[in-house]
């Protein structure tokens, strides 16, 4: 079996992970990072396609992919803040609480 | 200085503006709006004069001055000022005469509070008064006609808070109308059948012989000749005005408003309007003496009503009480004389009776004023009574009227013009029973103006205000010189030995009389003038009364007549129970037919409008409205069923996201995309 189906089983597993953790879950901070983790499934995706195929010499993926990190990781911030602001606002965490915009 | 018949509306101008001016004057402006008026009253007379002296210059000319008011269809209405003798000296009368009575208001009426508002409608009659002299249009005349009916409205019921007199208003109003009525509509006759309503207008006017002669070639029901019906009509509204049988019931109690008011309206000048109107349109009323065969003229008419007021109002001034009520009556008598005297043919004698009647009787109502003035507003000659020692100069001007009125003769005016009148009667070829009428009033005359002489200033005082009397200010005695000499000297500018007044009225020389042409008539009247004088002074004058309880000497030896004389003949009791009664049952008719038919009528169409309306709203509540709401309930309840899916829950949403994308992904797979 060549790399790349493999990576791509791979990823699709984490993918898969990802999603259960962020439907089931109702701690918002593993609903997040259920997210963490599909994101990460598609920067893997991005990894693979790059290393195994037409043009490996150049640094696309990567540069790709780093910029998926930031912007994961400013959305992480935005996330946790939002977090935070839902646990003053109702002593807790829980997503199904969590169902009304207004203060 | 003359006066054109262009600047003639000057003399009418001028009191309009004071008028006005004294509408505009506050009612502490006592000064300005007496001065002003009676300036007004001092030019227009000063202006009078000149017209007079511009129309003796050529007597027989009408000089005219015609204008367009407006334009109708085809023509114009036309209106314009004339300018003769009779108008001349009927403007000279009007202001010197009115010009005295105001001075003499300014002492009667100088304890009144509204002070200018009397010499604002006093100002506004005067120049009714002098616009209806110098009409040349029966329609200019009609509207100060009309005018001068307002302000003597007015001025009677100027103390309108008392009862009688605004009662005495409305009823001089509604009684003049009833005249005014058929003087309207000879006008109208006369304007469909002629064309025009100017009196001379270059030989087309309705008083000019062209126009004349056109009419009097119709005729209209009862054979009757078109210019005696005109004229009959036109005759109509002077029966009202001048207070001729039977519409003379206003004239008594018009006595109801300030004496100066009973002097100059309804004594000297505009109750002499009827009087001037016939003089004014004489050729129209005699358009019909050339016509043979018609049943009537309408001359006759006038002579008749004349003779019957005459002797109608004498003998109901026997039997008065009230100083101003025998004047009044006095005045419905003497008017009688002047139609006597039109209708007879003698439109001069008429007018000659006017102006002497408007001096003396002016003279007689405000001597009657200073009295009643003095003796503190008490009227009633039965508790007056020994006045002469203390109102001298009132004692002697009332009896230089009263003298004049009774026709005492050779001195005095009165006697002159009354002689002209039966002069003119005794020659009437008709009847002669006008003659007769005419010196049966000379005796009553004589004995009525006797025994108010009598009682009024001779005698013992019957009541502490006629003790306390004594004689009014310089203001109020002045005029009554002026005017007694007036009443004196006026009777010689017309005598038959000089007939001045007479040939500048006709434009004609007037031959004067002999001595003895007509001196046997004159001598019968002199008799009769002095029965009359004795038959009063031996009733009154010899015993006077000694107190107001009294009976009167006539009420002691003939009650019925005297109370039915006093009643004044039951003249008001047969109108109220004639013409009132048939007011009151149409009335009453059309209230009923008010209540309950047209009533009815707007009840049924108010209640079908309510029905409407139930229907309406019945339709909109259940049709409409029903329909609206049950759209605007479905509409709420889709909202409802789709705002059920916004939980608000993010892995809800989430989750439909994921079940959306596989459908898609799958939905991809198996349409021929992979």
């Amino acid at each position: 079996m060549s790399p790349l189906p493999l990576c791509l089983l791979l990823s699709s597993g984490l993918f898969c992970v990802g999603l259960a953790g962020a439907l089931s879950r109702s701690n918002a901070i593993l609903v997040l990072l259920g997210i963490e983790l599909m994101l990460n499934a598609a920067n893997l995706n991005f990894i693979a396609f790059w290393r195994f195929g037409l043009t490996p010499s150049a640094d696309t993926g990567i540069i790709f992919v780093i910029f998926s990190i930031a912007v994961a990781a400013a959305e992480a911030a935005v996330g946790l803040a939002l977090v935070i602001a839902i646990y003053r606002h109702q002593k807790n965490i829980r997503l199904q609480e969590a169902a009304r915009l207004k203060g | 200085m003359t006066l054109s018949p262009q600047n003639i509306w000057l003399i009418p101008a001028l009191p309009l503006l004071t008028a006005g001016i004294g509408a505009f004057t506050p009612r502490r402006g006592r000064g300005l709006a007496a001065g002003s008026a009676i300036a007004a009253m001092v030019l227009a007379f000063a202006l009078s004069c000149a017209a007079l002296r511009g129309a003796l210059a050529a007597p027989a000319a009408h000089l005219v001055y015609n204008f367009d008011w407006f334009d109708l269809g085809d023509g114009a209405v036309r209106l314009g000022w004339l300018l003769d003798p009779l108008a001349a000296f009927m403007c000279v009368m009007v202001t010197s005469v009115g010009t005295l009575i105001f001075i003499f208001s300014l002492g009667y009426m100088r304890e009144d509070e509204n002070f200018a508002r009397f010499f604002c409608f006093m100002s506004l009659f005067a120049a009714a008064m002098l616009g209806l002299l110098i009409a040349n249009s029966l329609l200019l005349l009609f509207v100060c006609w009309e005018l001068v009916g307002l302000a003597s409205y007015l001025l009677i019921g100027f103390w309108f808070h008392k009862p009688e007199a605004a009662a005495a208003a409305k009823k001089a109003f509604i009684t003049t109308r009833i005249g005014d009525l058929g003087l309207l509509l000879g006008m109208i006759w006369l304007y469909n059948a002629g064309g025009t309503l100017l009196f001379y207008d270059g030989g087309n006017g309705c008083l000019e012989a062209s126009l004349l002669g056109d009419l009097n070639l119709q005729t209209t029901a009862g054979g009757l000749a078109l210019t005696t019906v005109i004229g009959l009509l036109v005759f109509c509204g002077a029966i009202g005005k001048s207070g001729q049988f039977p519409l003379h019931v206003w004239l008594p109690d018009a006595m109801e408003g300030p004496t100066p008011v009973s002097a100059l309206i309804h004594a000297a000048t505009m109750v002499a309007a009827g009087v001037f109107l016939i003089a004014r349109v004489y050729p129209l009323m005699t358009a019909d003496q050339t016509l043979a065969g018609v049943p009537l003229h309408a001359l006759t008419v006038v002579a008749f009503t004349g003779a019957i007021t005459a002797l109608m109002g004498a003998c109901i001034a026997v039997a008065q009480n009230d100083i101003k009520r025998v004047l009044a009556f006095s005045t419905v008598s003497q008017l009688g004389y002047m139609m006597l005297a039109l209708g007879v043919g003698s439109w001069m004698a008429a007018i000659f009776h006017l102006l002497t009647h408007a001096f003396f009787k002016a003279l007689l109502f405000l001597s009657a004023g200073s009295v009643i003035h003095a003796a503190h507003h008490e009227q009633d000659i039965r508790r007056l009574g020994g006045l002469a020692p203390r109102m001298r100069a009132t004692f002697v001007t009332f009896t230089v009227g009263m003298m004049a009125l009774a026709g005492v003769p050779f001195l005095f005016s009165g006697f002159w013009s009354k002689e002209a009148i039966l002069h003119a009667a005794g020659e009437w070829p008709v009847s002669l029973l006008p003659l007769g009428i005419g010196l049966a009033g000379v005796v009553l005359t004589a004995f009525y103006m006797t025994r108010l002489l009598a009682e009024t200033f001779l005698g013992s005082s019957r009541s502490d205000s006629a003790e306390h009397a004594h004689e009014n200010s310089a203001v109020m005695t002045w005029p009554l010189i002026v005017l007694a000499a007036g009443a004196v000297g006026l009777g010689f500018i017309g005598m038959p030995a000089w007939p001045w007044l007479q040939s500048k009225l006709s434009g004609e020389p007037v031959p004067p009389q002999s001595i003895f042409e007509g001196g046997g008539l004159m001598m019968l009247s002199i008799v009769l003038v002095f029965t009359g004088l004795g038959a009063g002074w031996a009733l009154y004058g010899r015993r006077p009364r000694a107190n107001a309880a009294a009976p009167d000497p006539l009420a002691a030896n003939a009650p019925a007549v005297f109370n039915f004389l006093g009643a004044r003949m039951k003249f008001d009791e047969l109108y109220a129970a004639t013409a009132g009664r048939l007011g009151q049952f149409l009335g009453a008719l059309a209230v009923g037919l008010d209540r309950w038919v047209w009533g009815g009528m707007v009840v049924a169409l108010a209640k079908f409008g309510e029905l409407a309306g139930i229907i309406d709203r019945e339709a909109d509540e259940a049709g409409l409205n029903a329909g609206f709401n049950a759209v605007s309930e479905k509409l709420r309840g889709a909202g409802r069923a789709y705002s059920r899916a916004q939980t608000g829950r993010a892995q809800g949403y989430l989750r439909a996201l994921v079940i959306a994308f596989v459908v898609l992904v799958f939905l991809m797979i198996a349409g021929g995309g992979g």
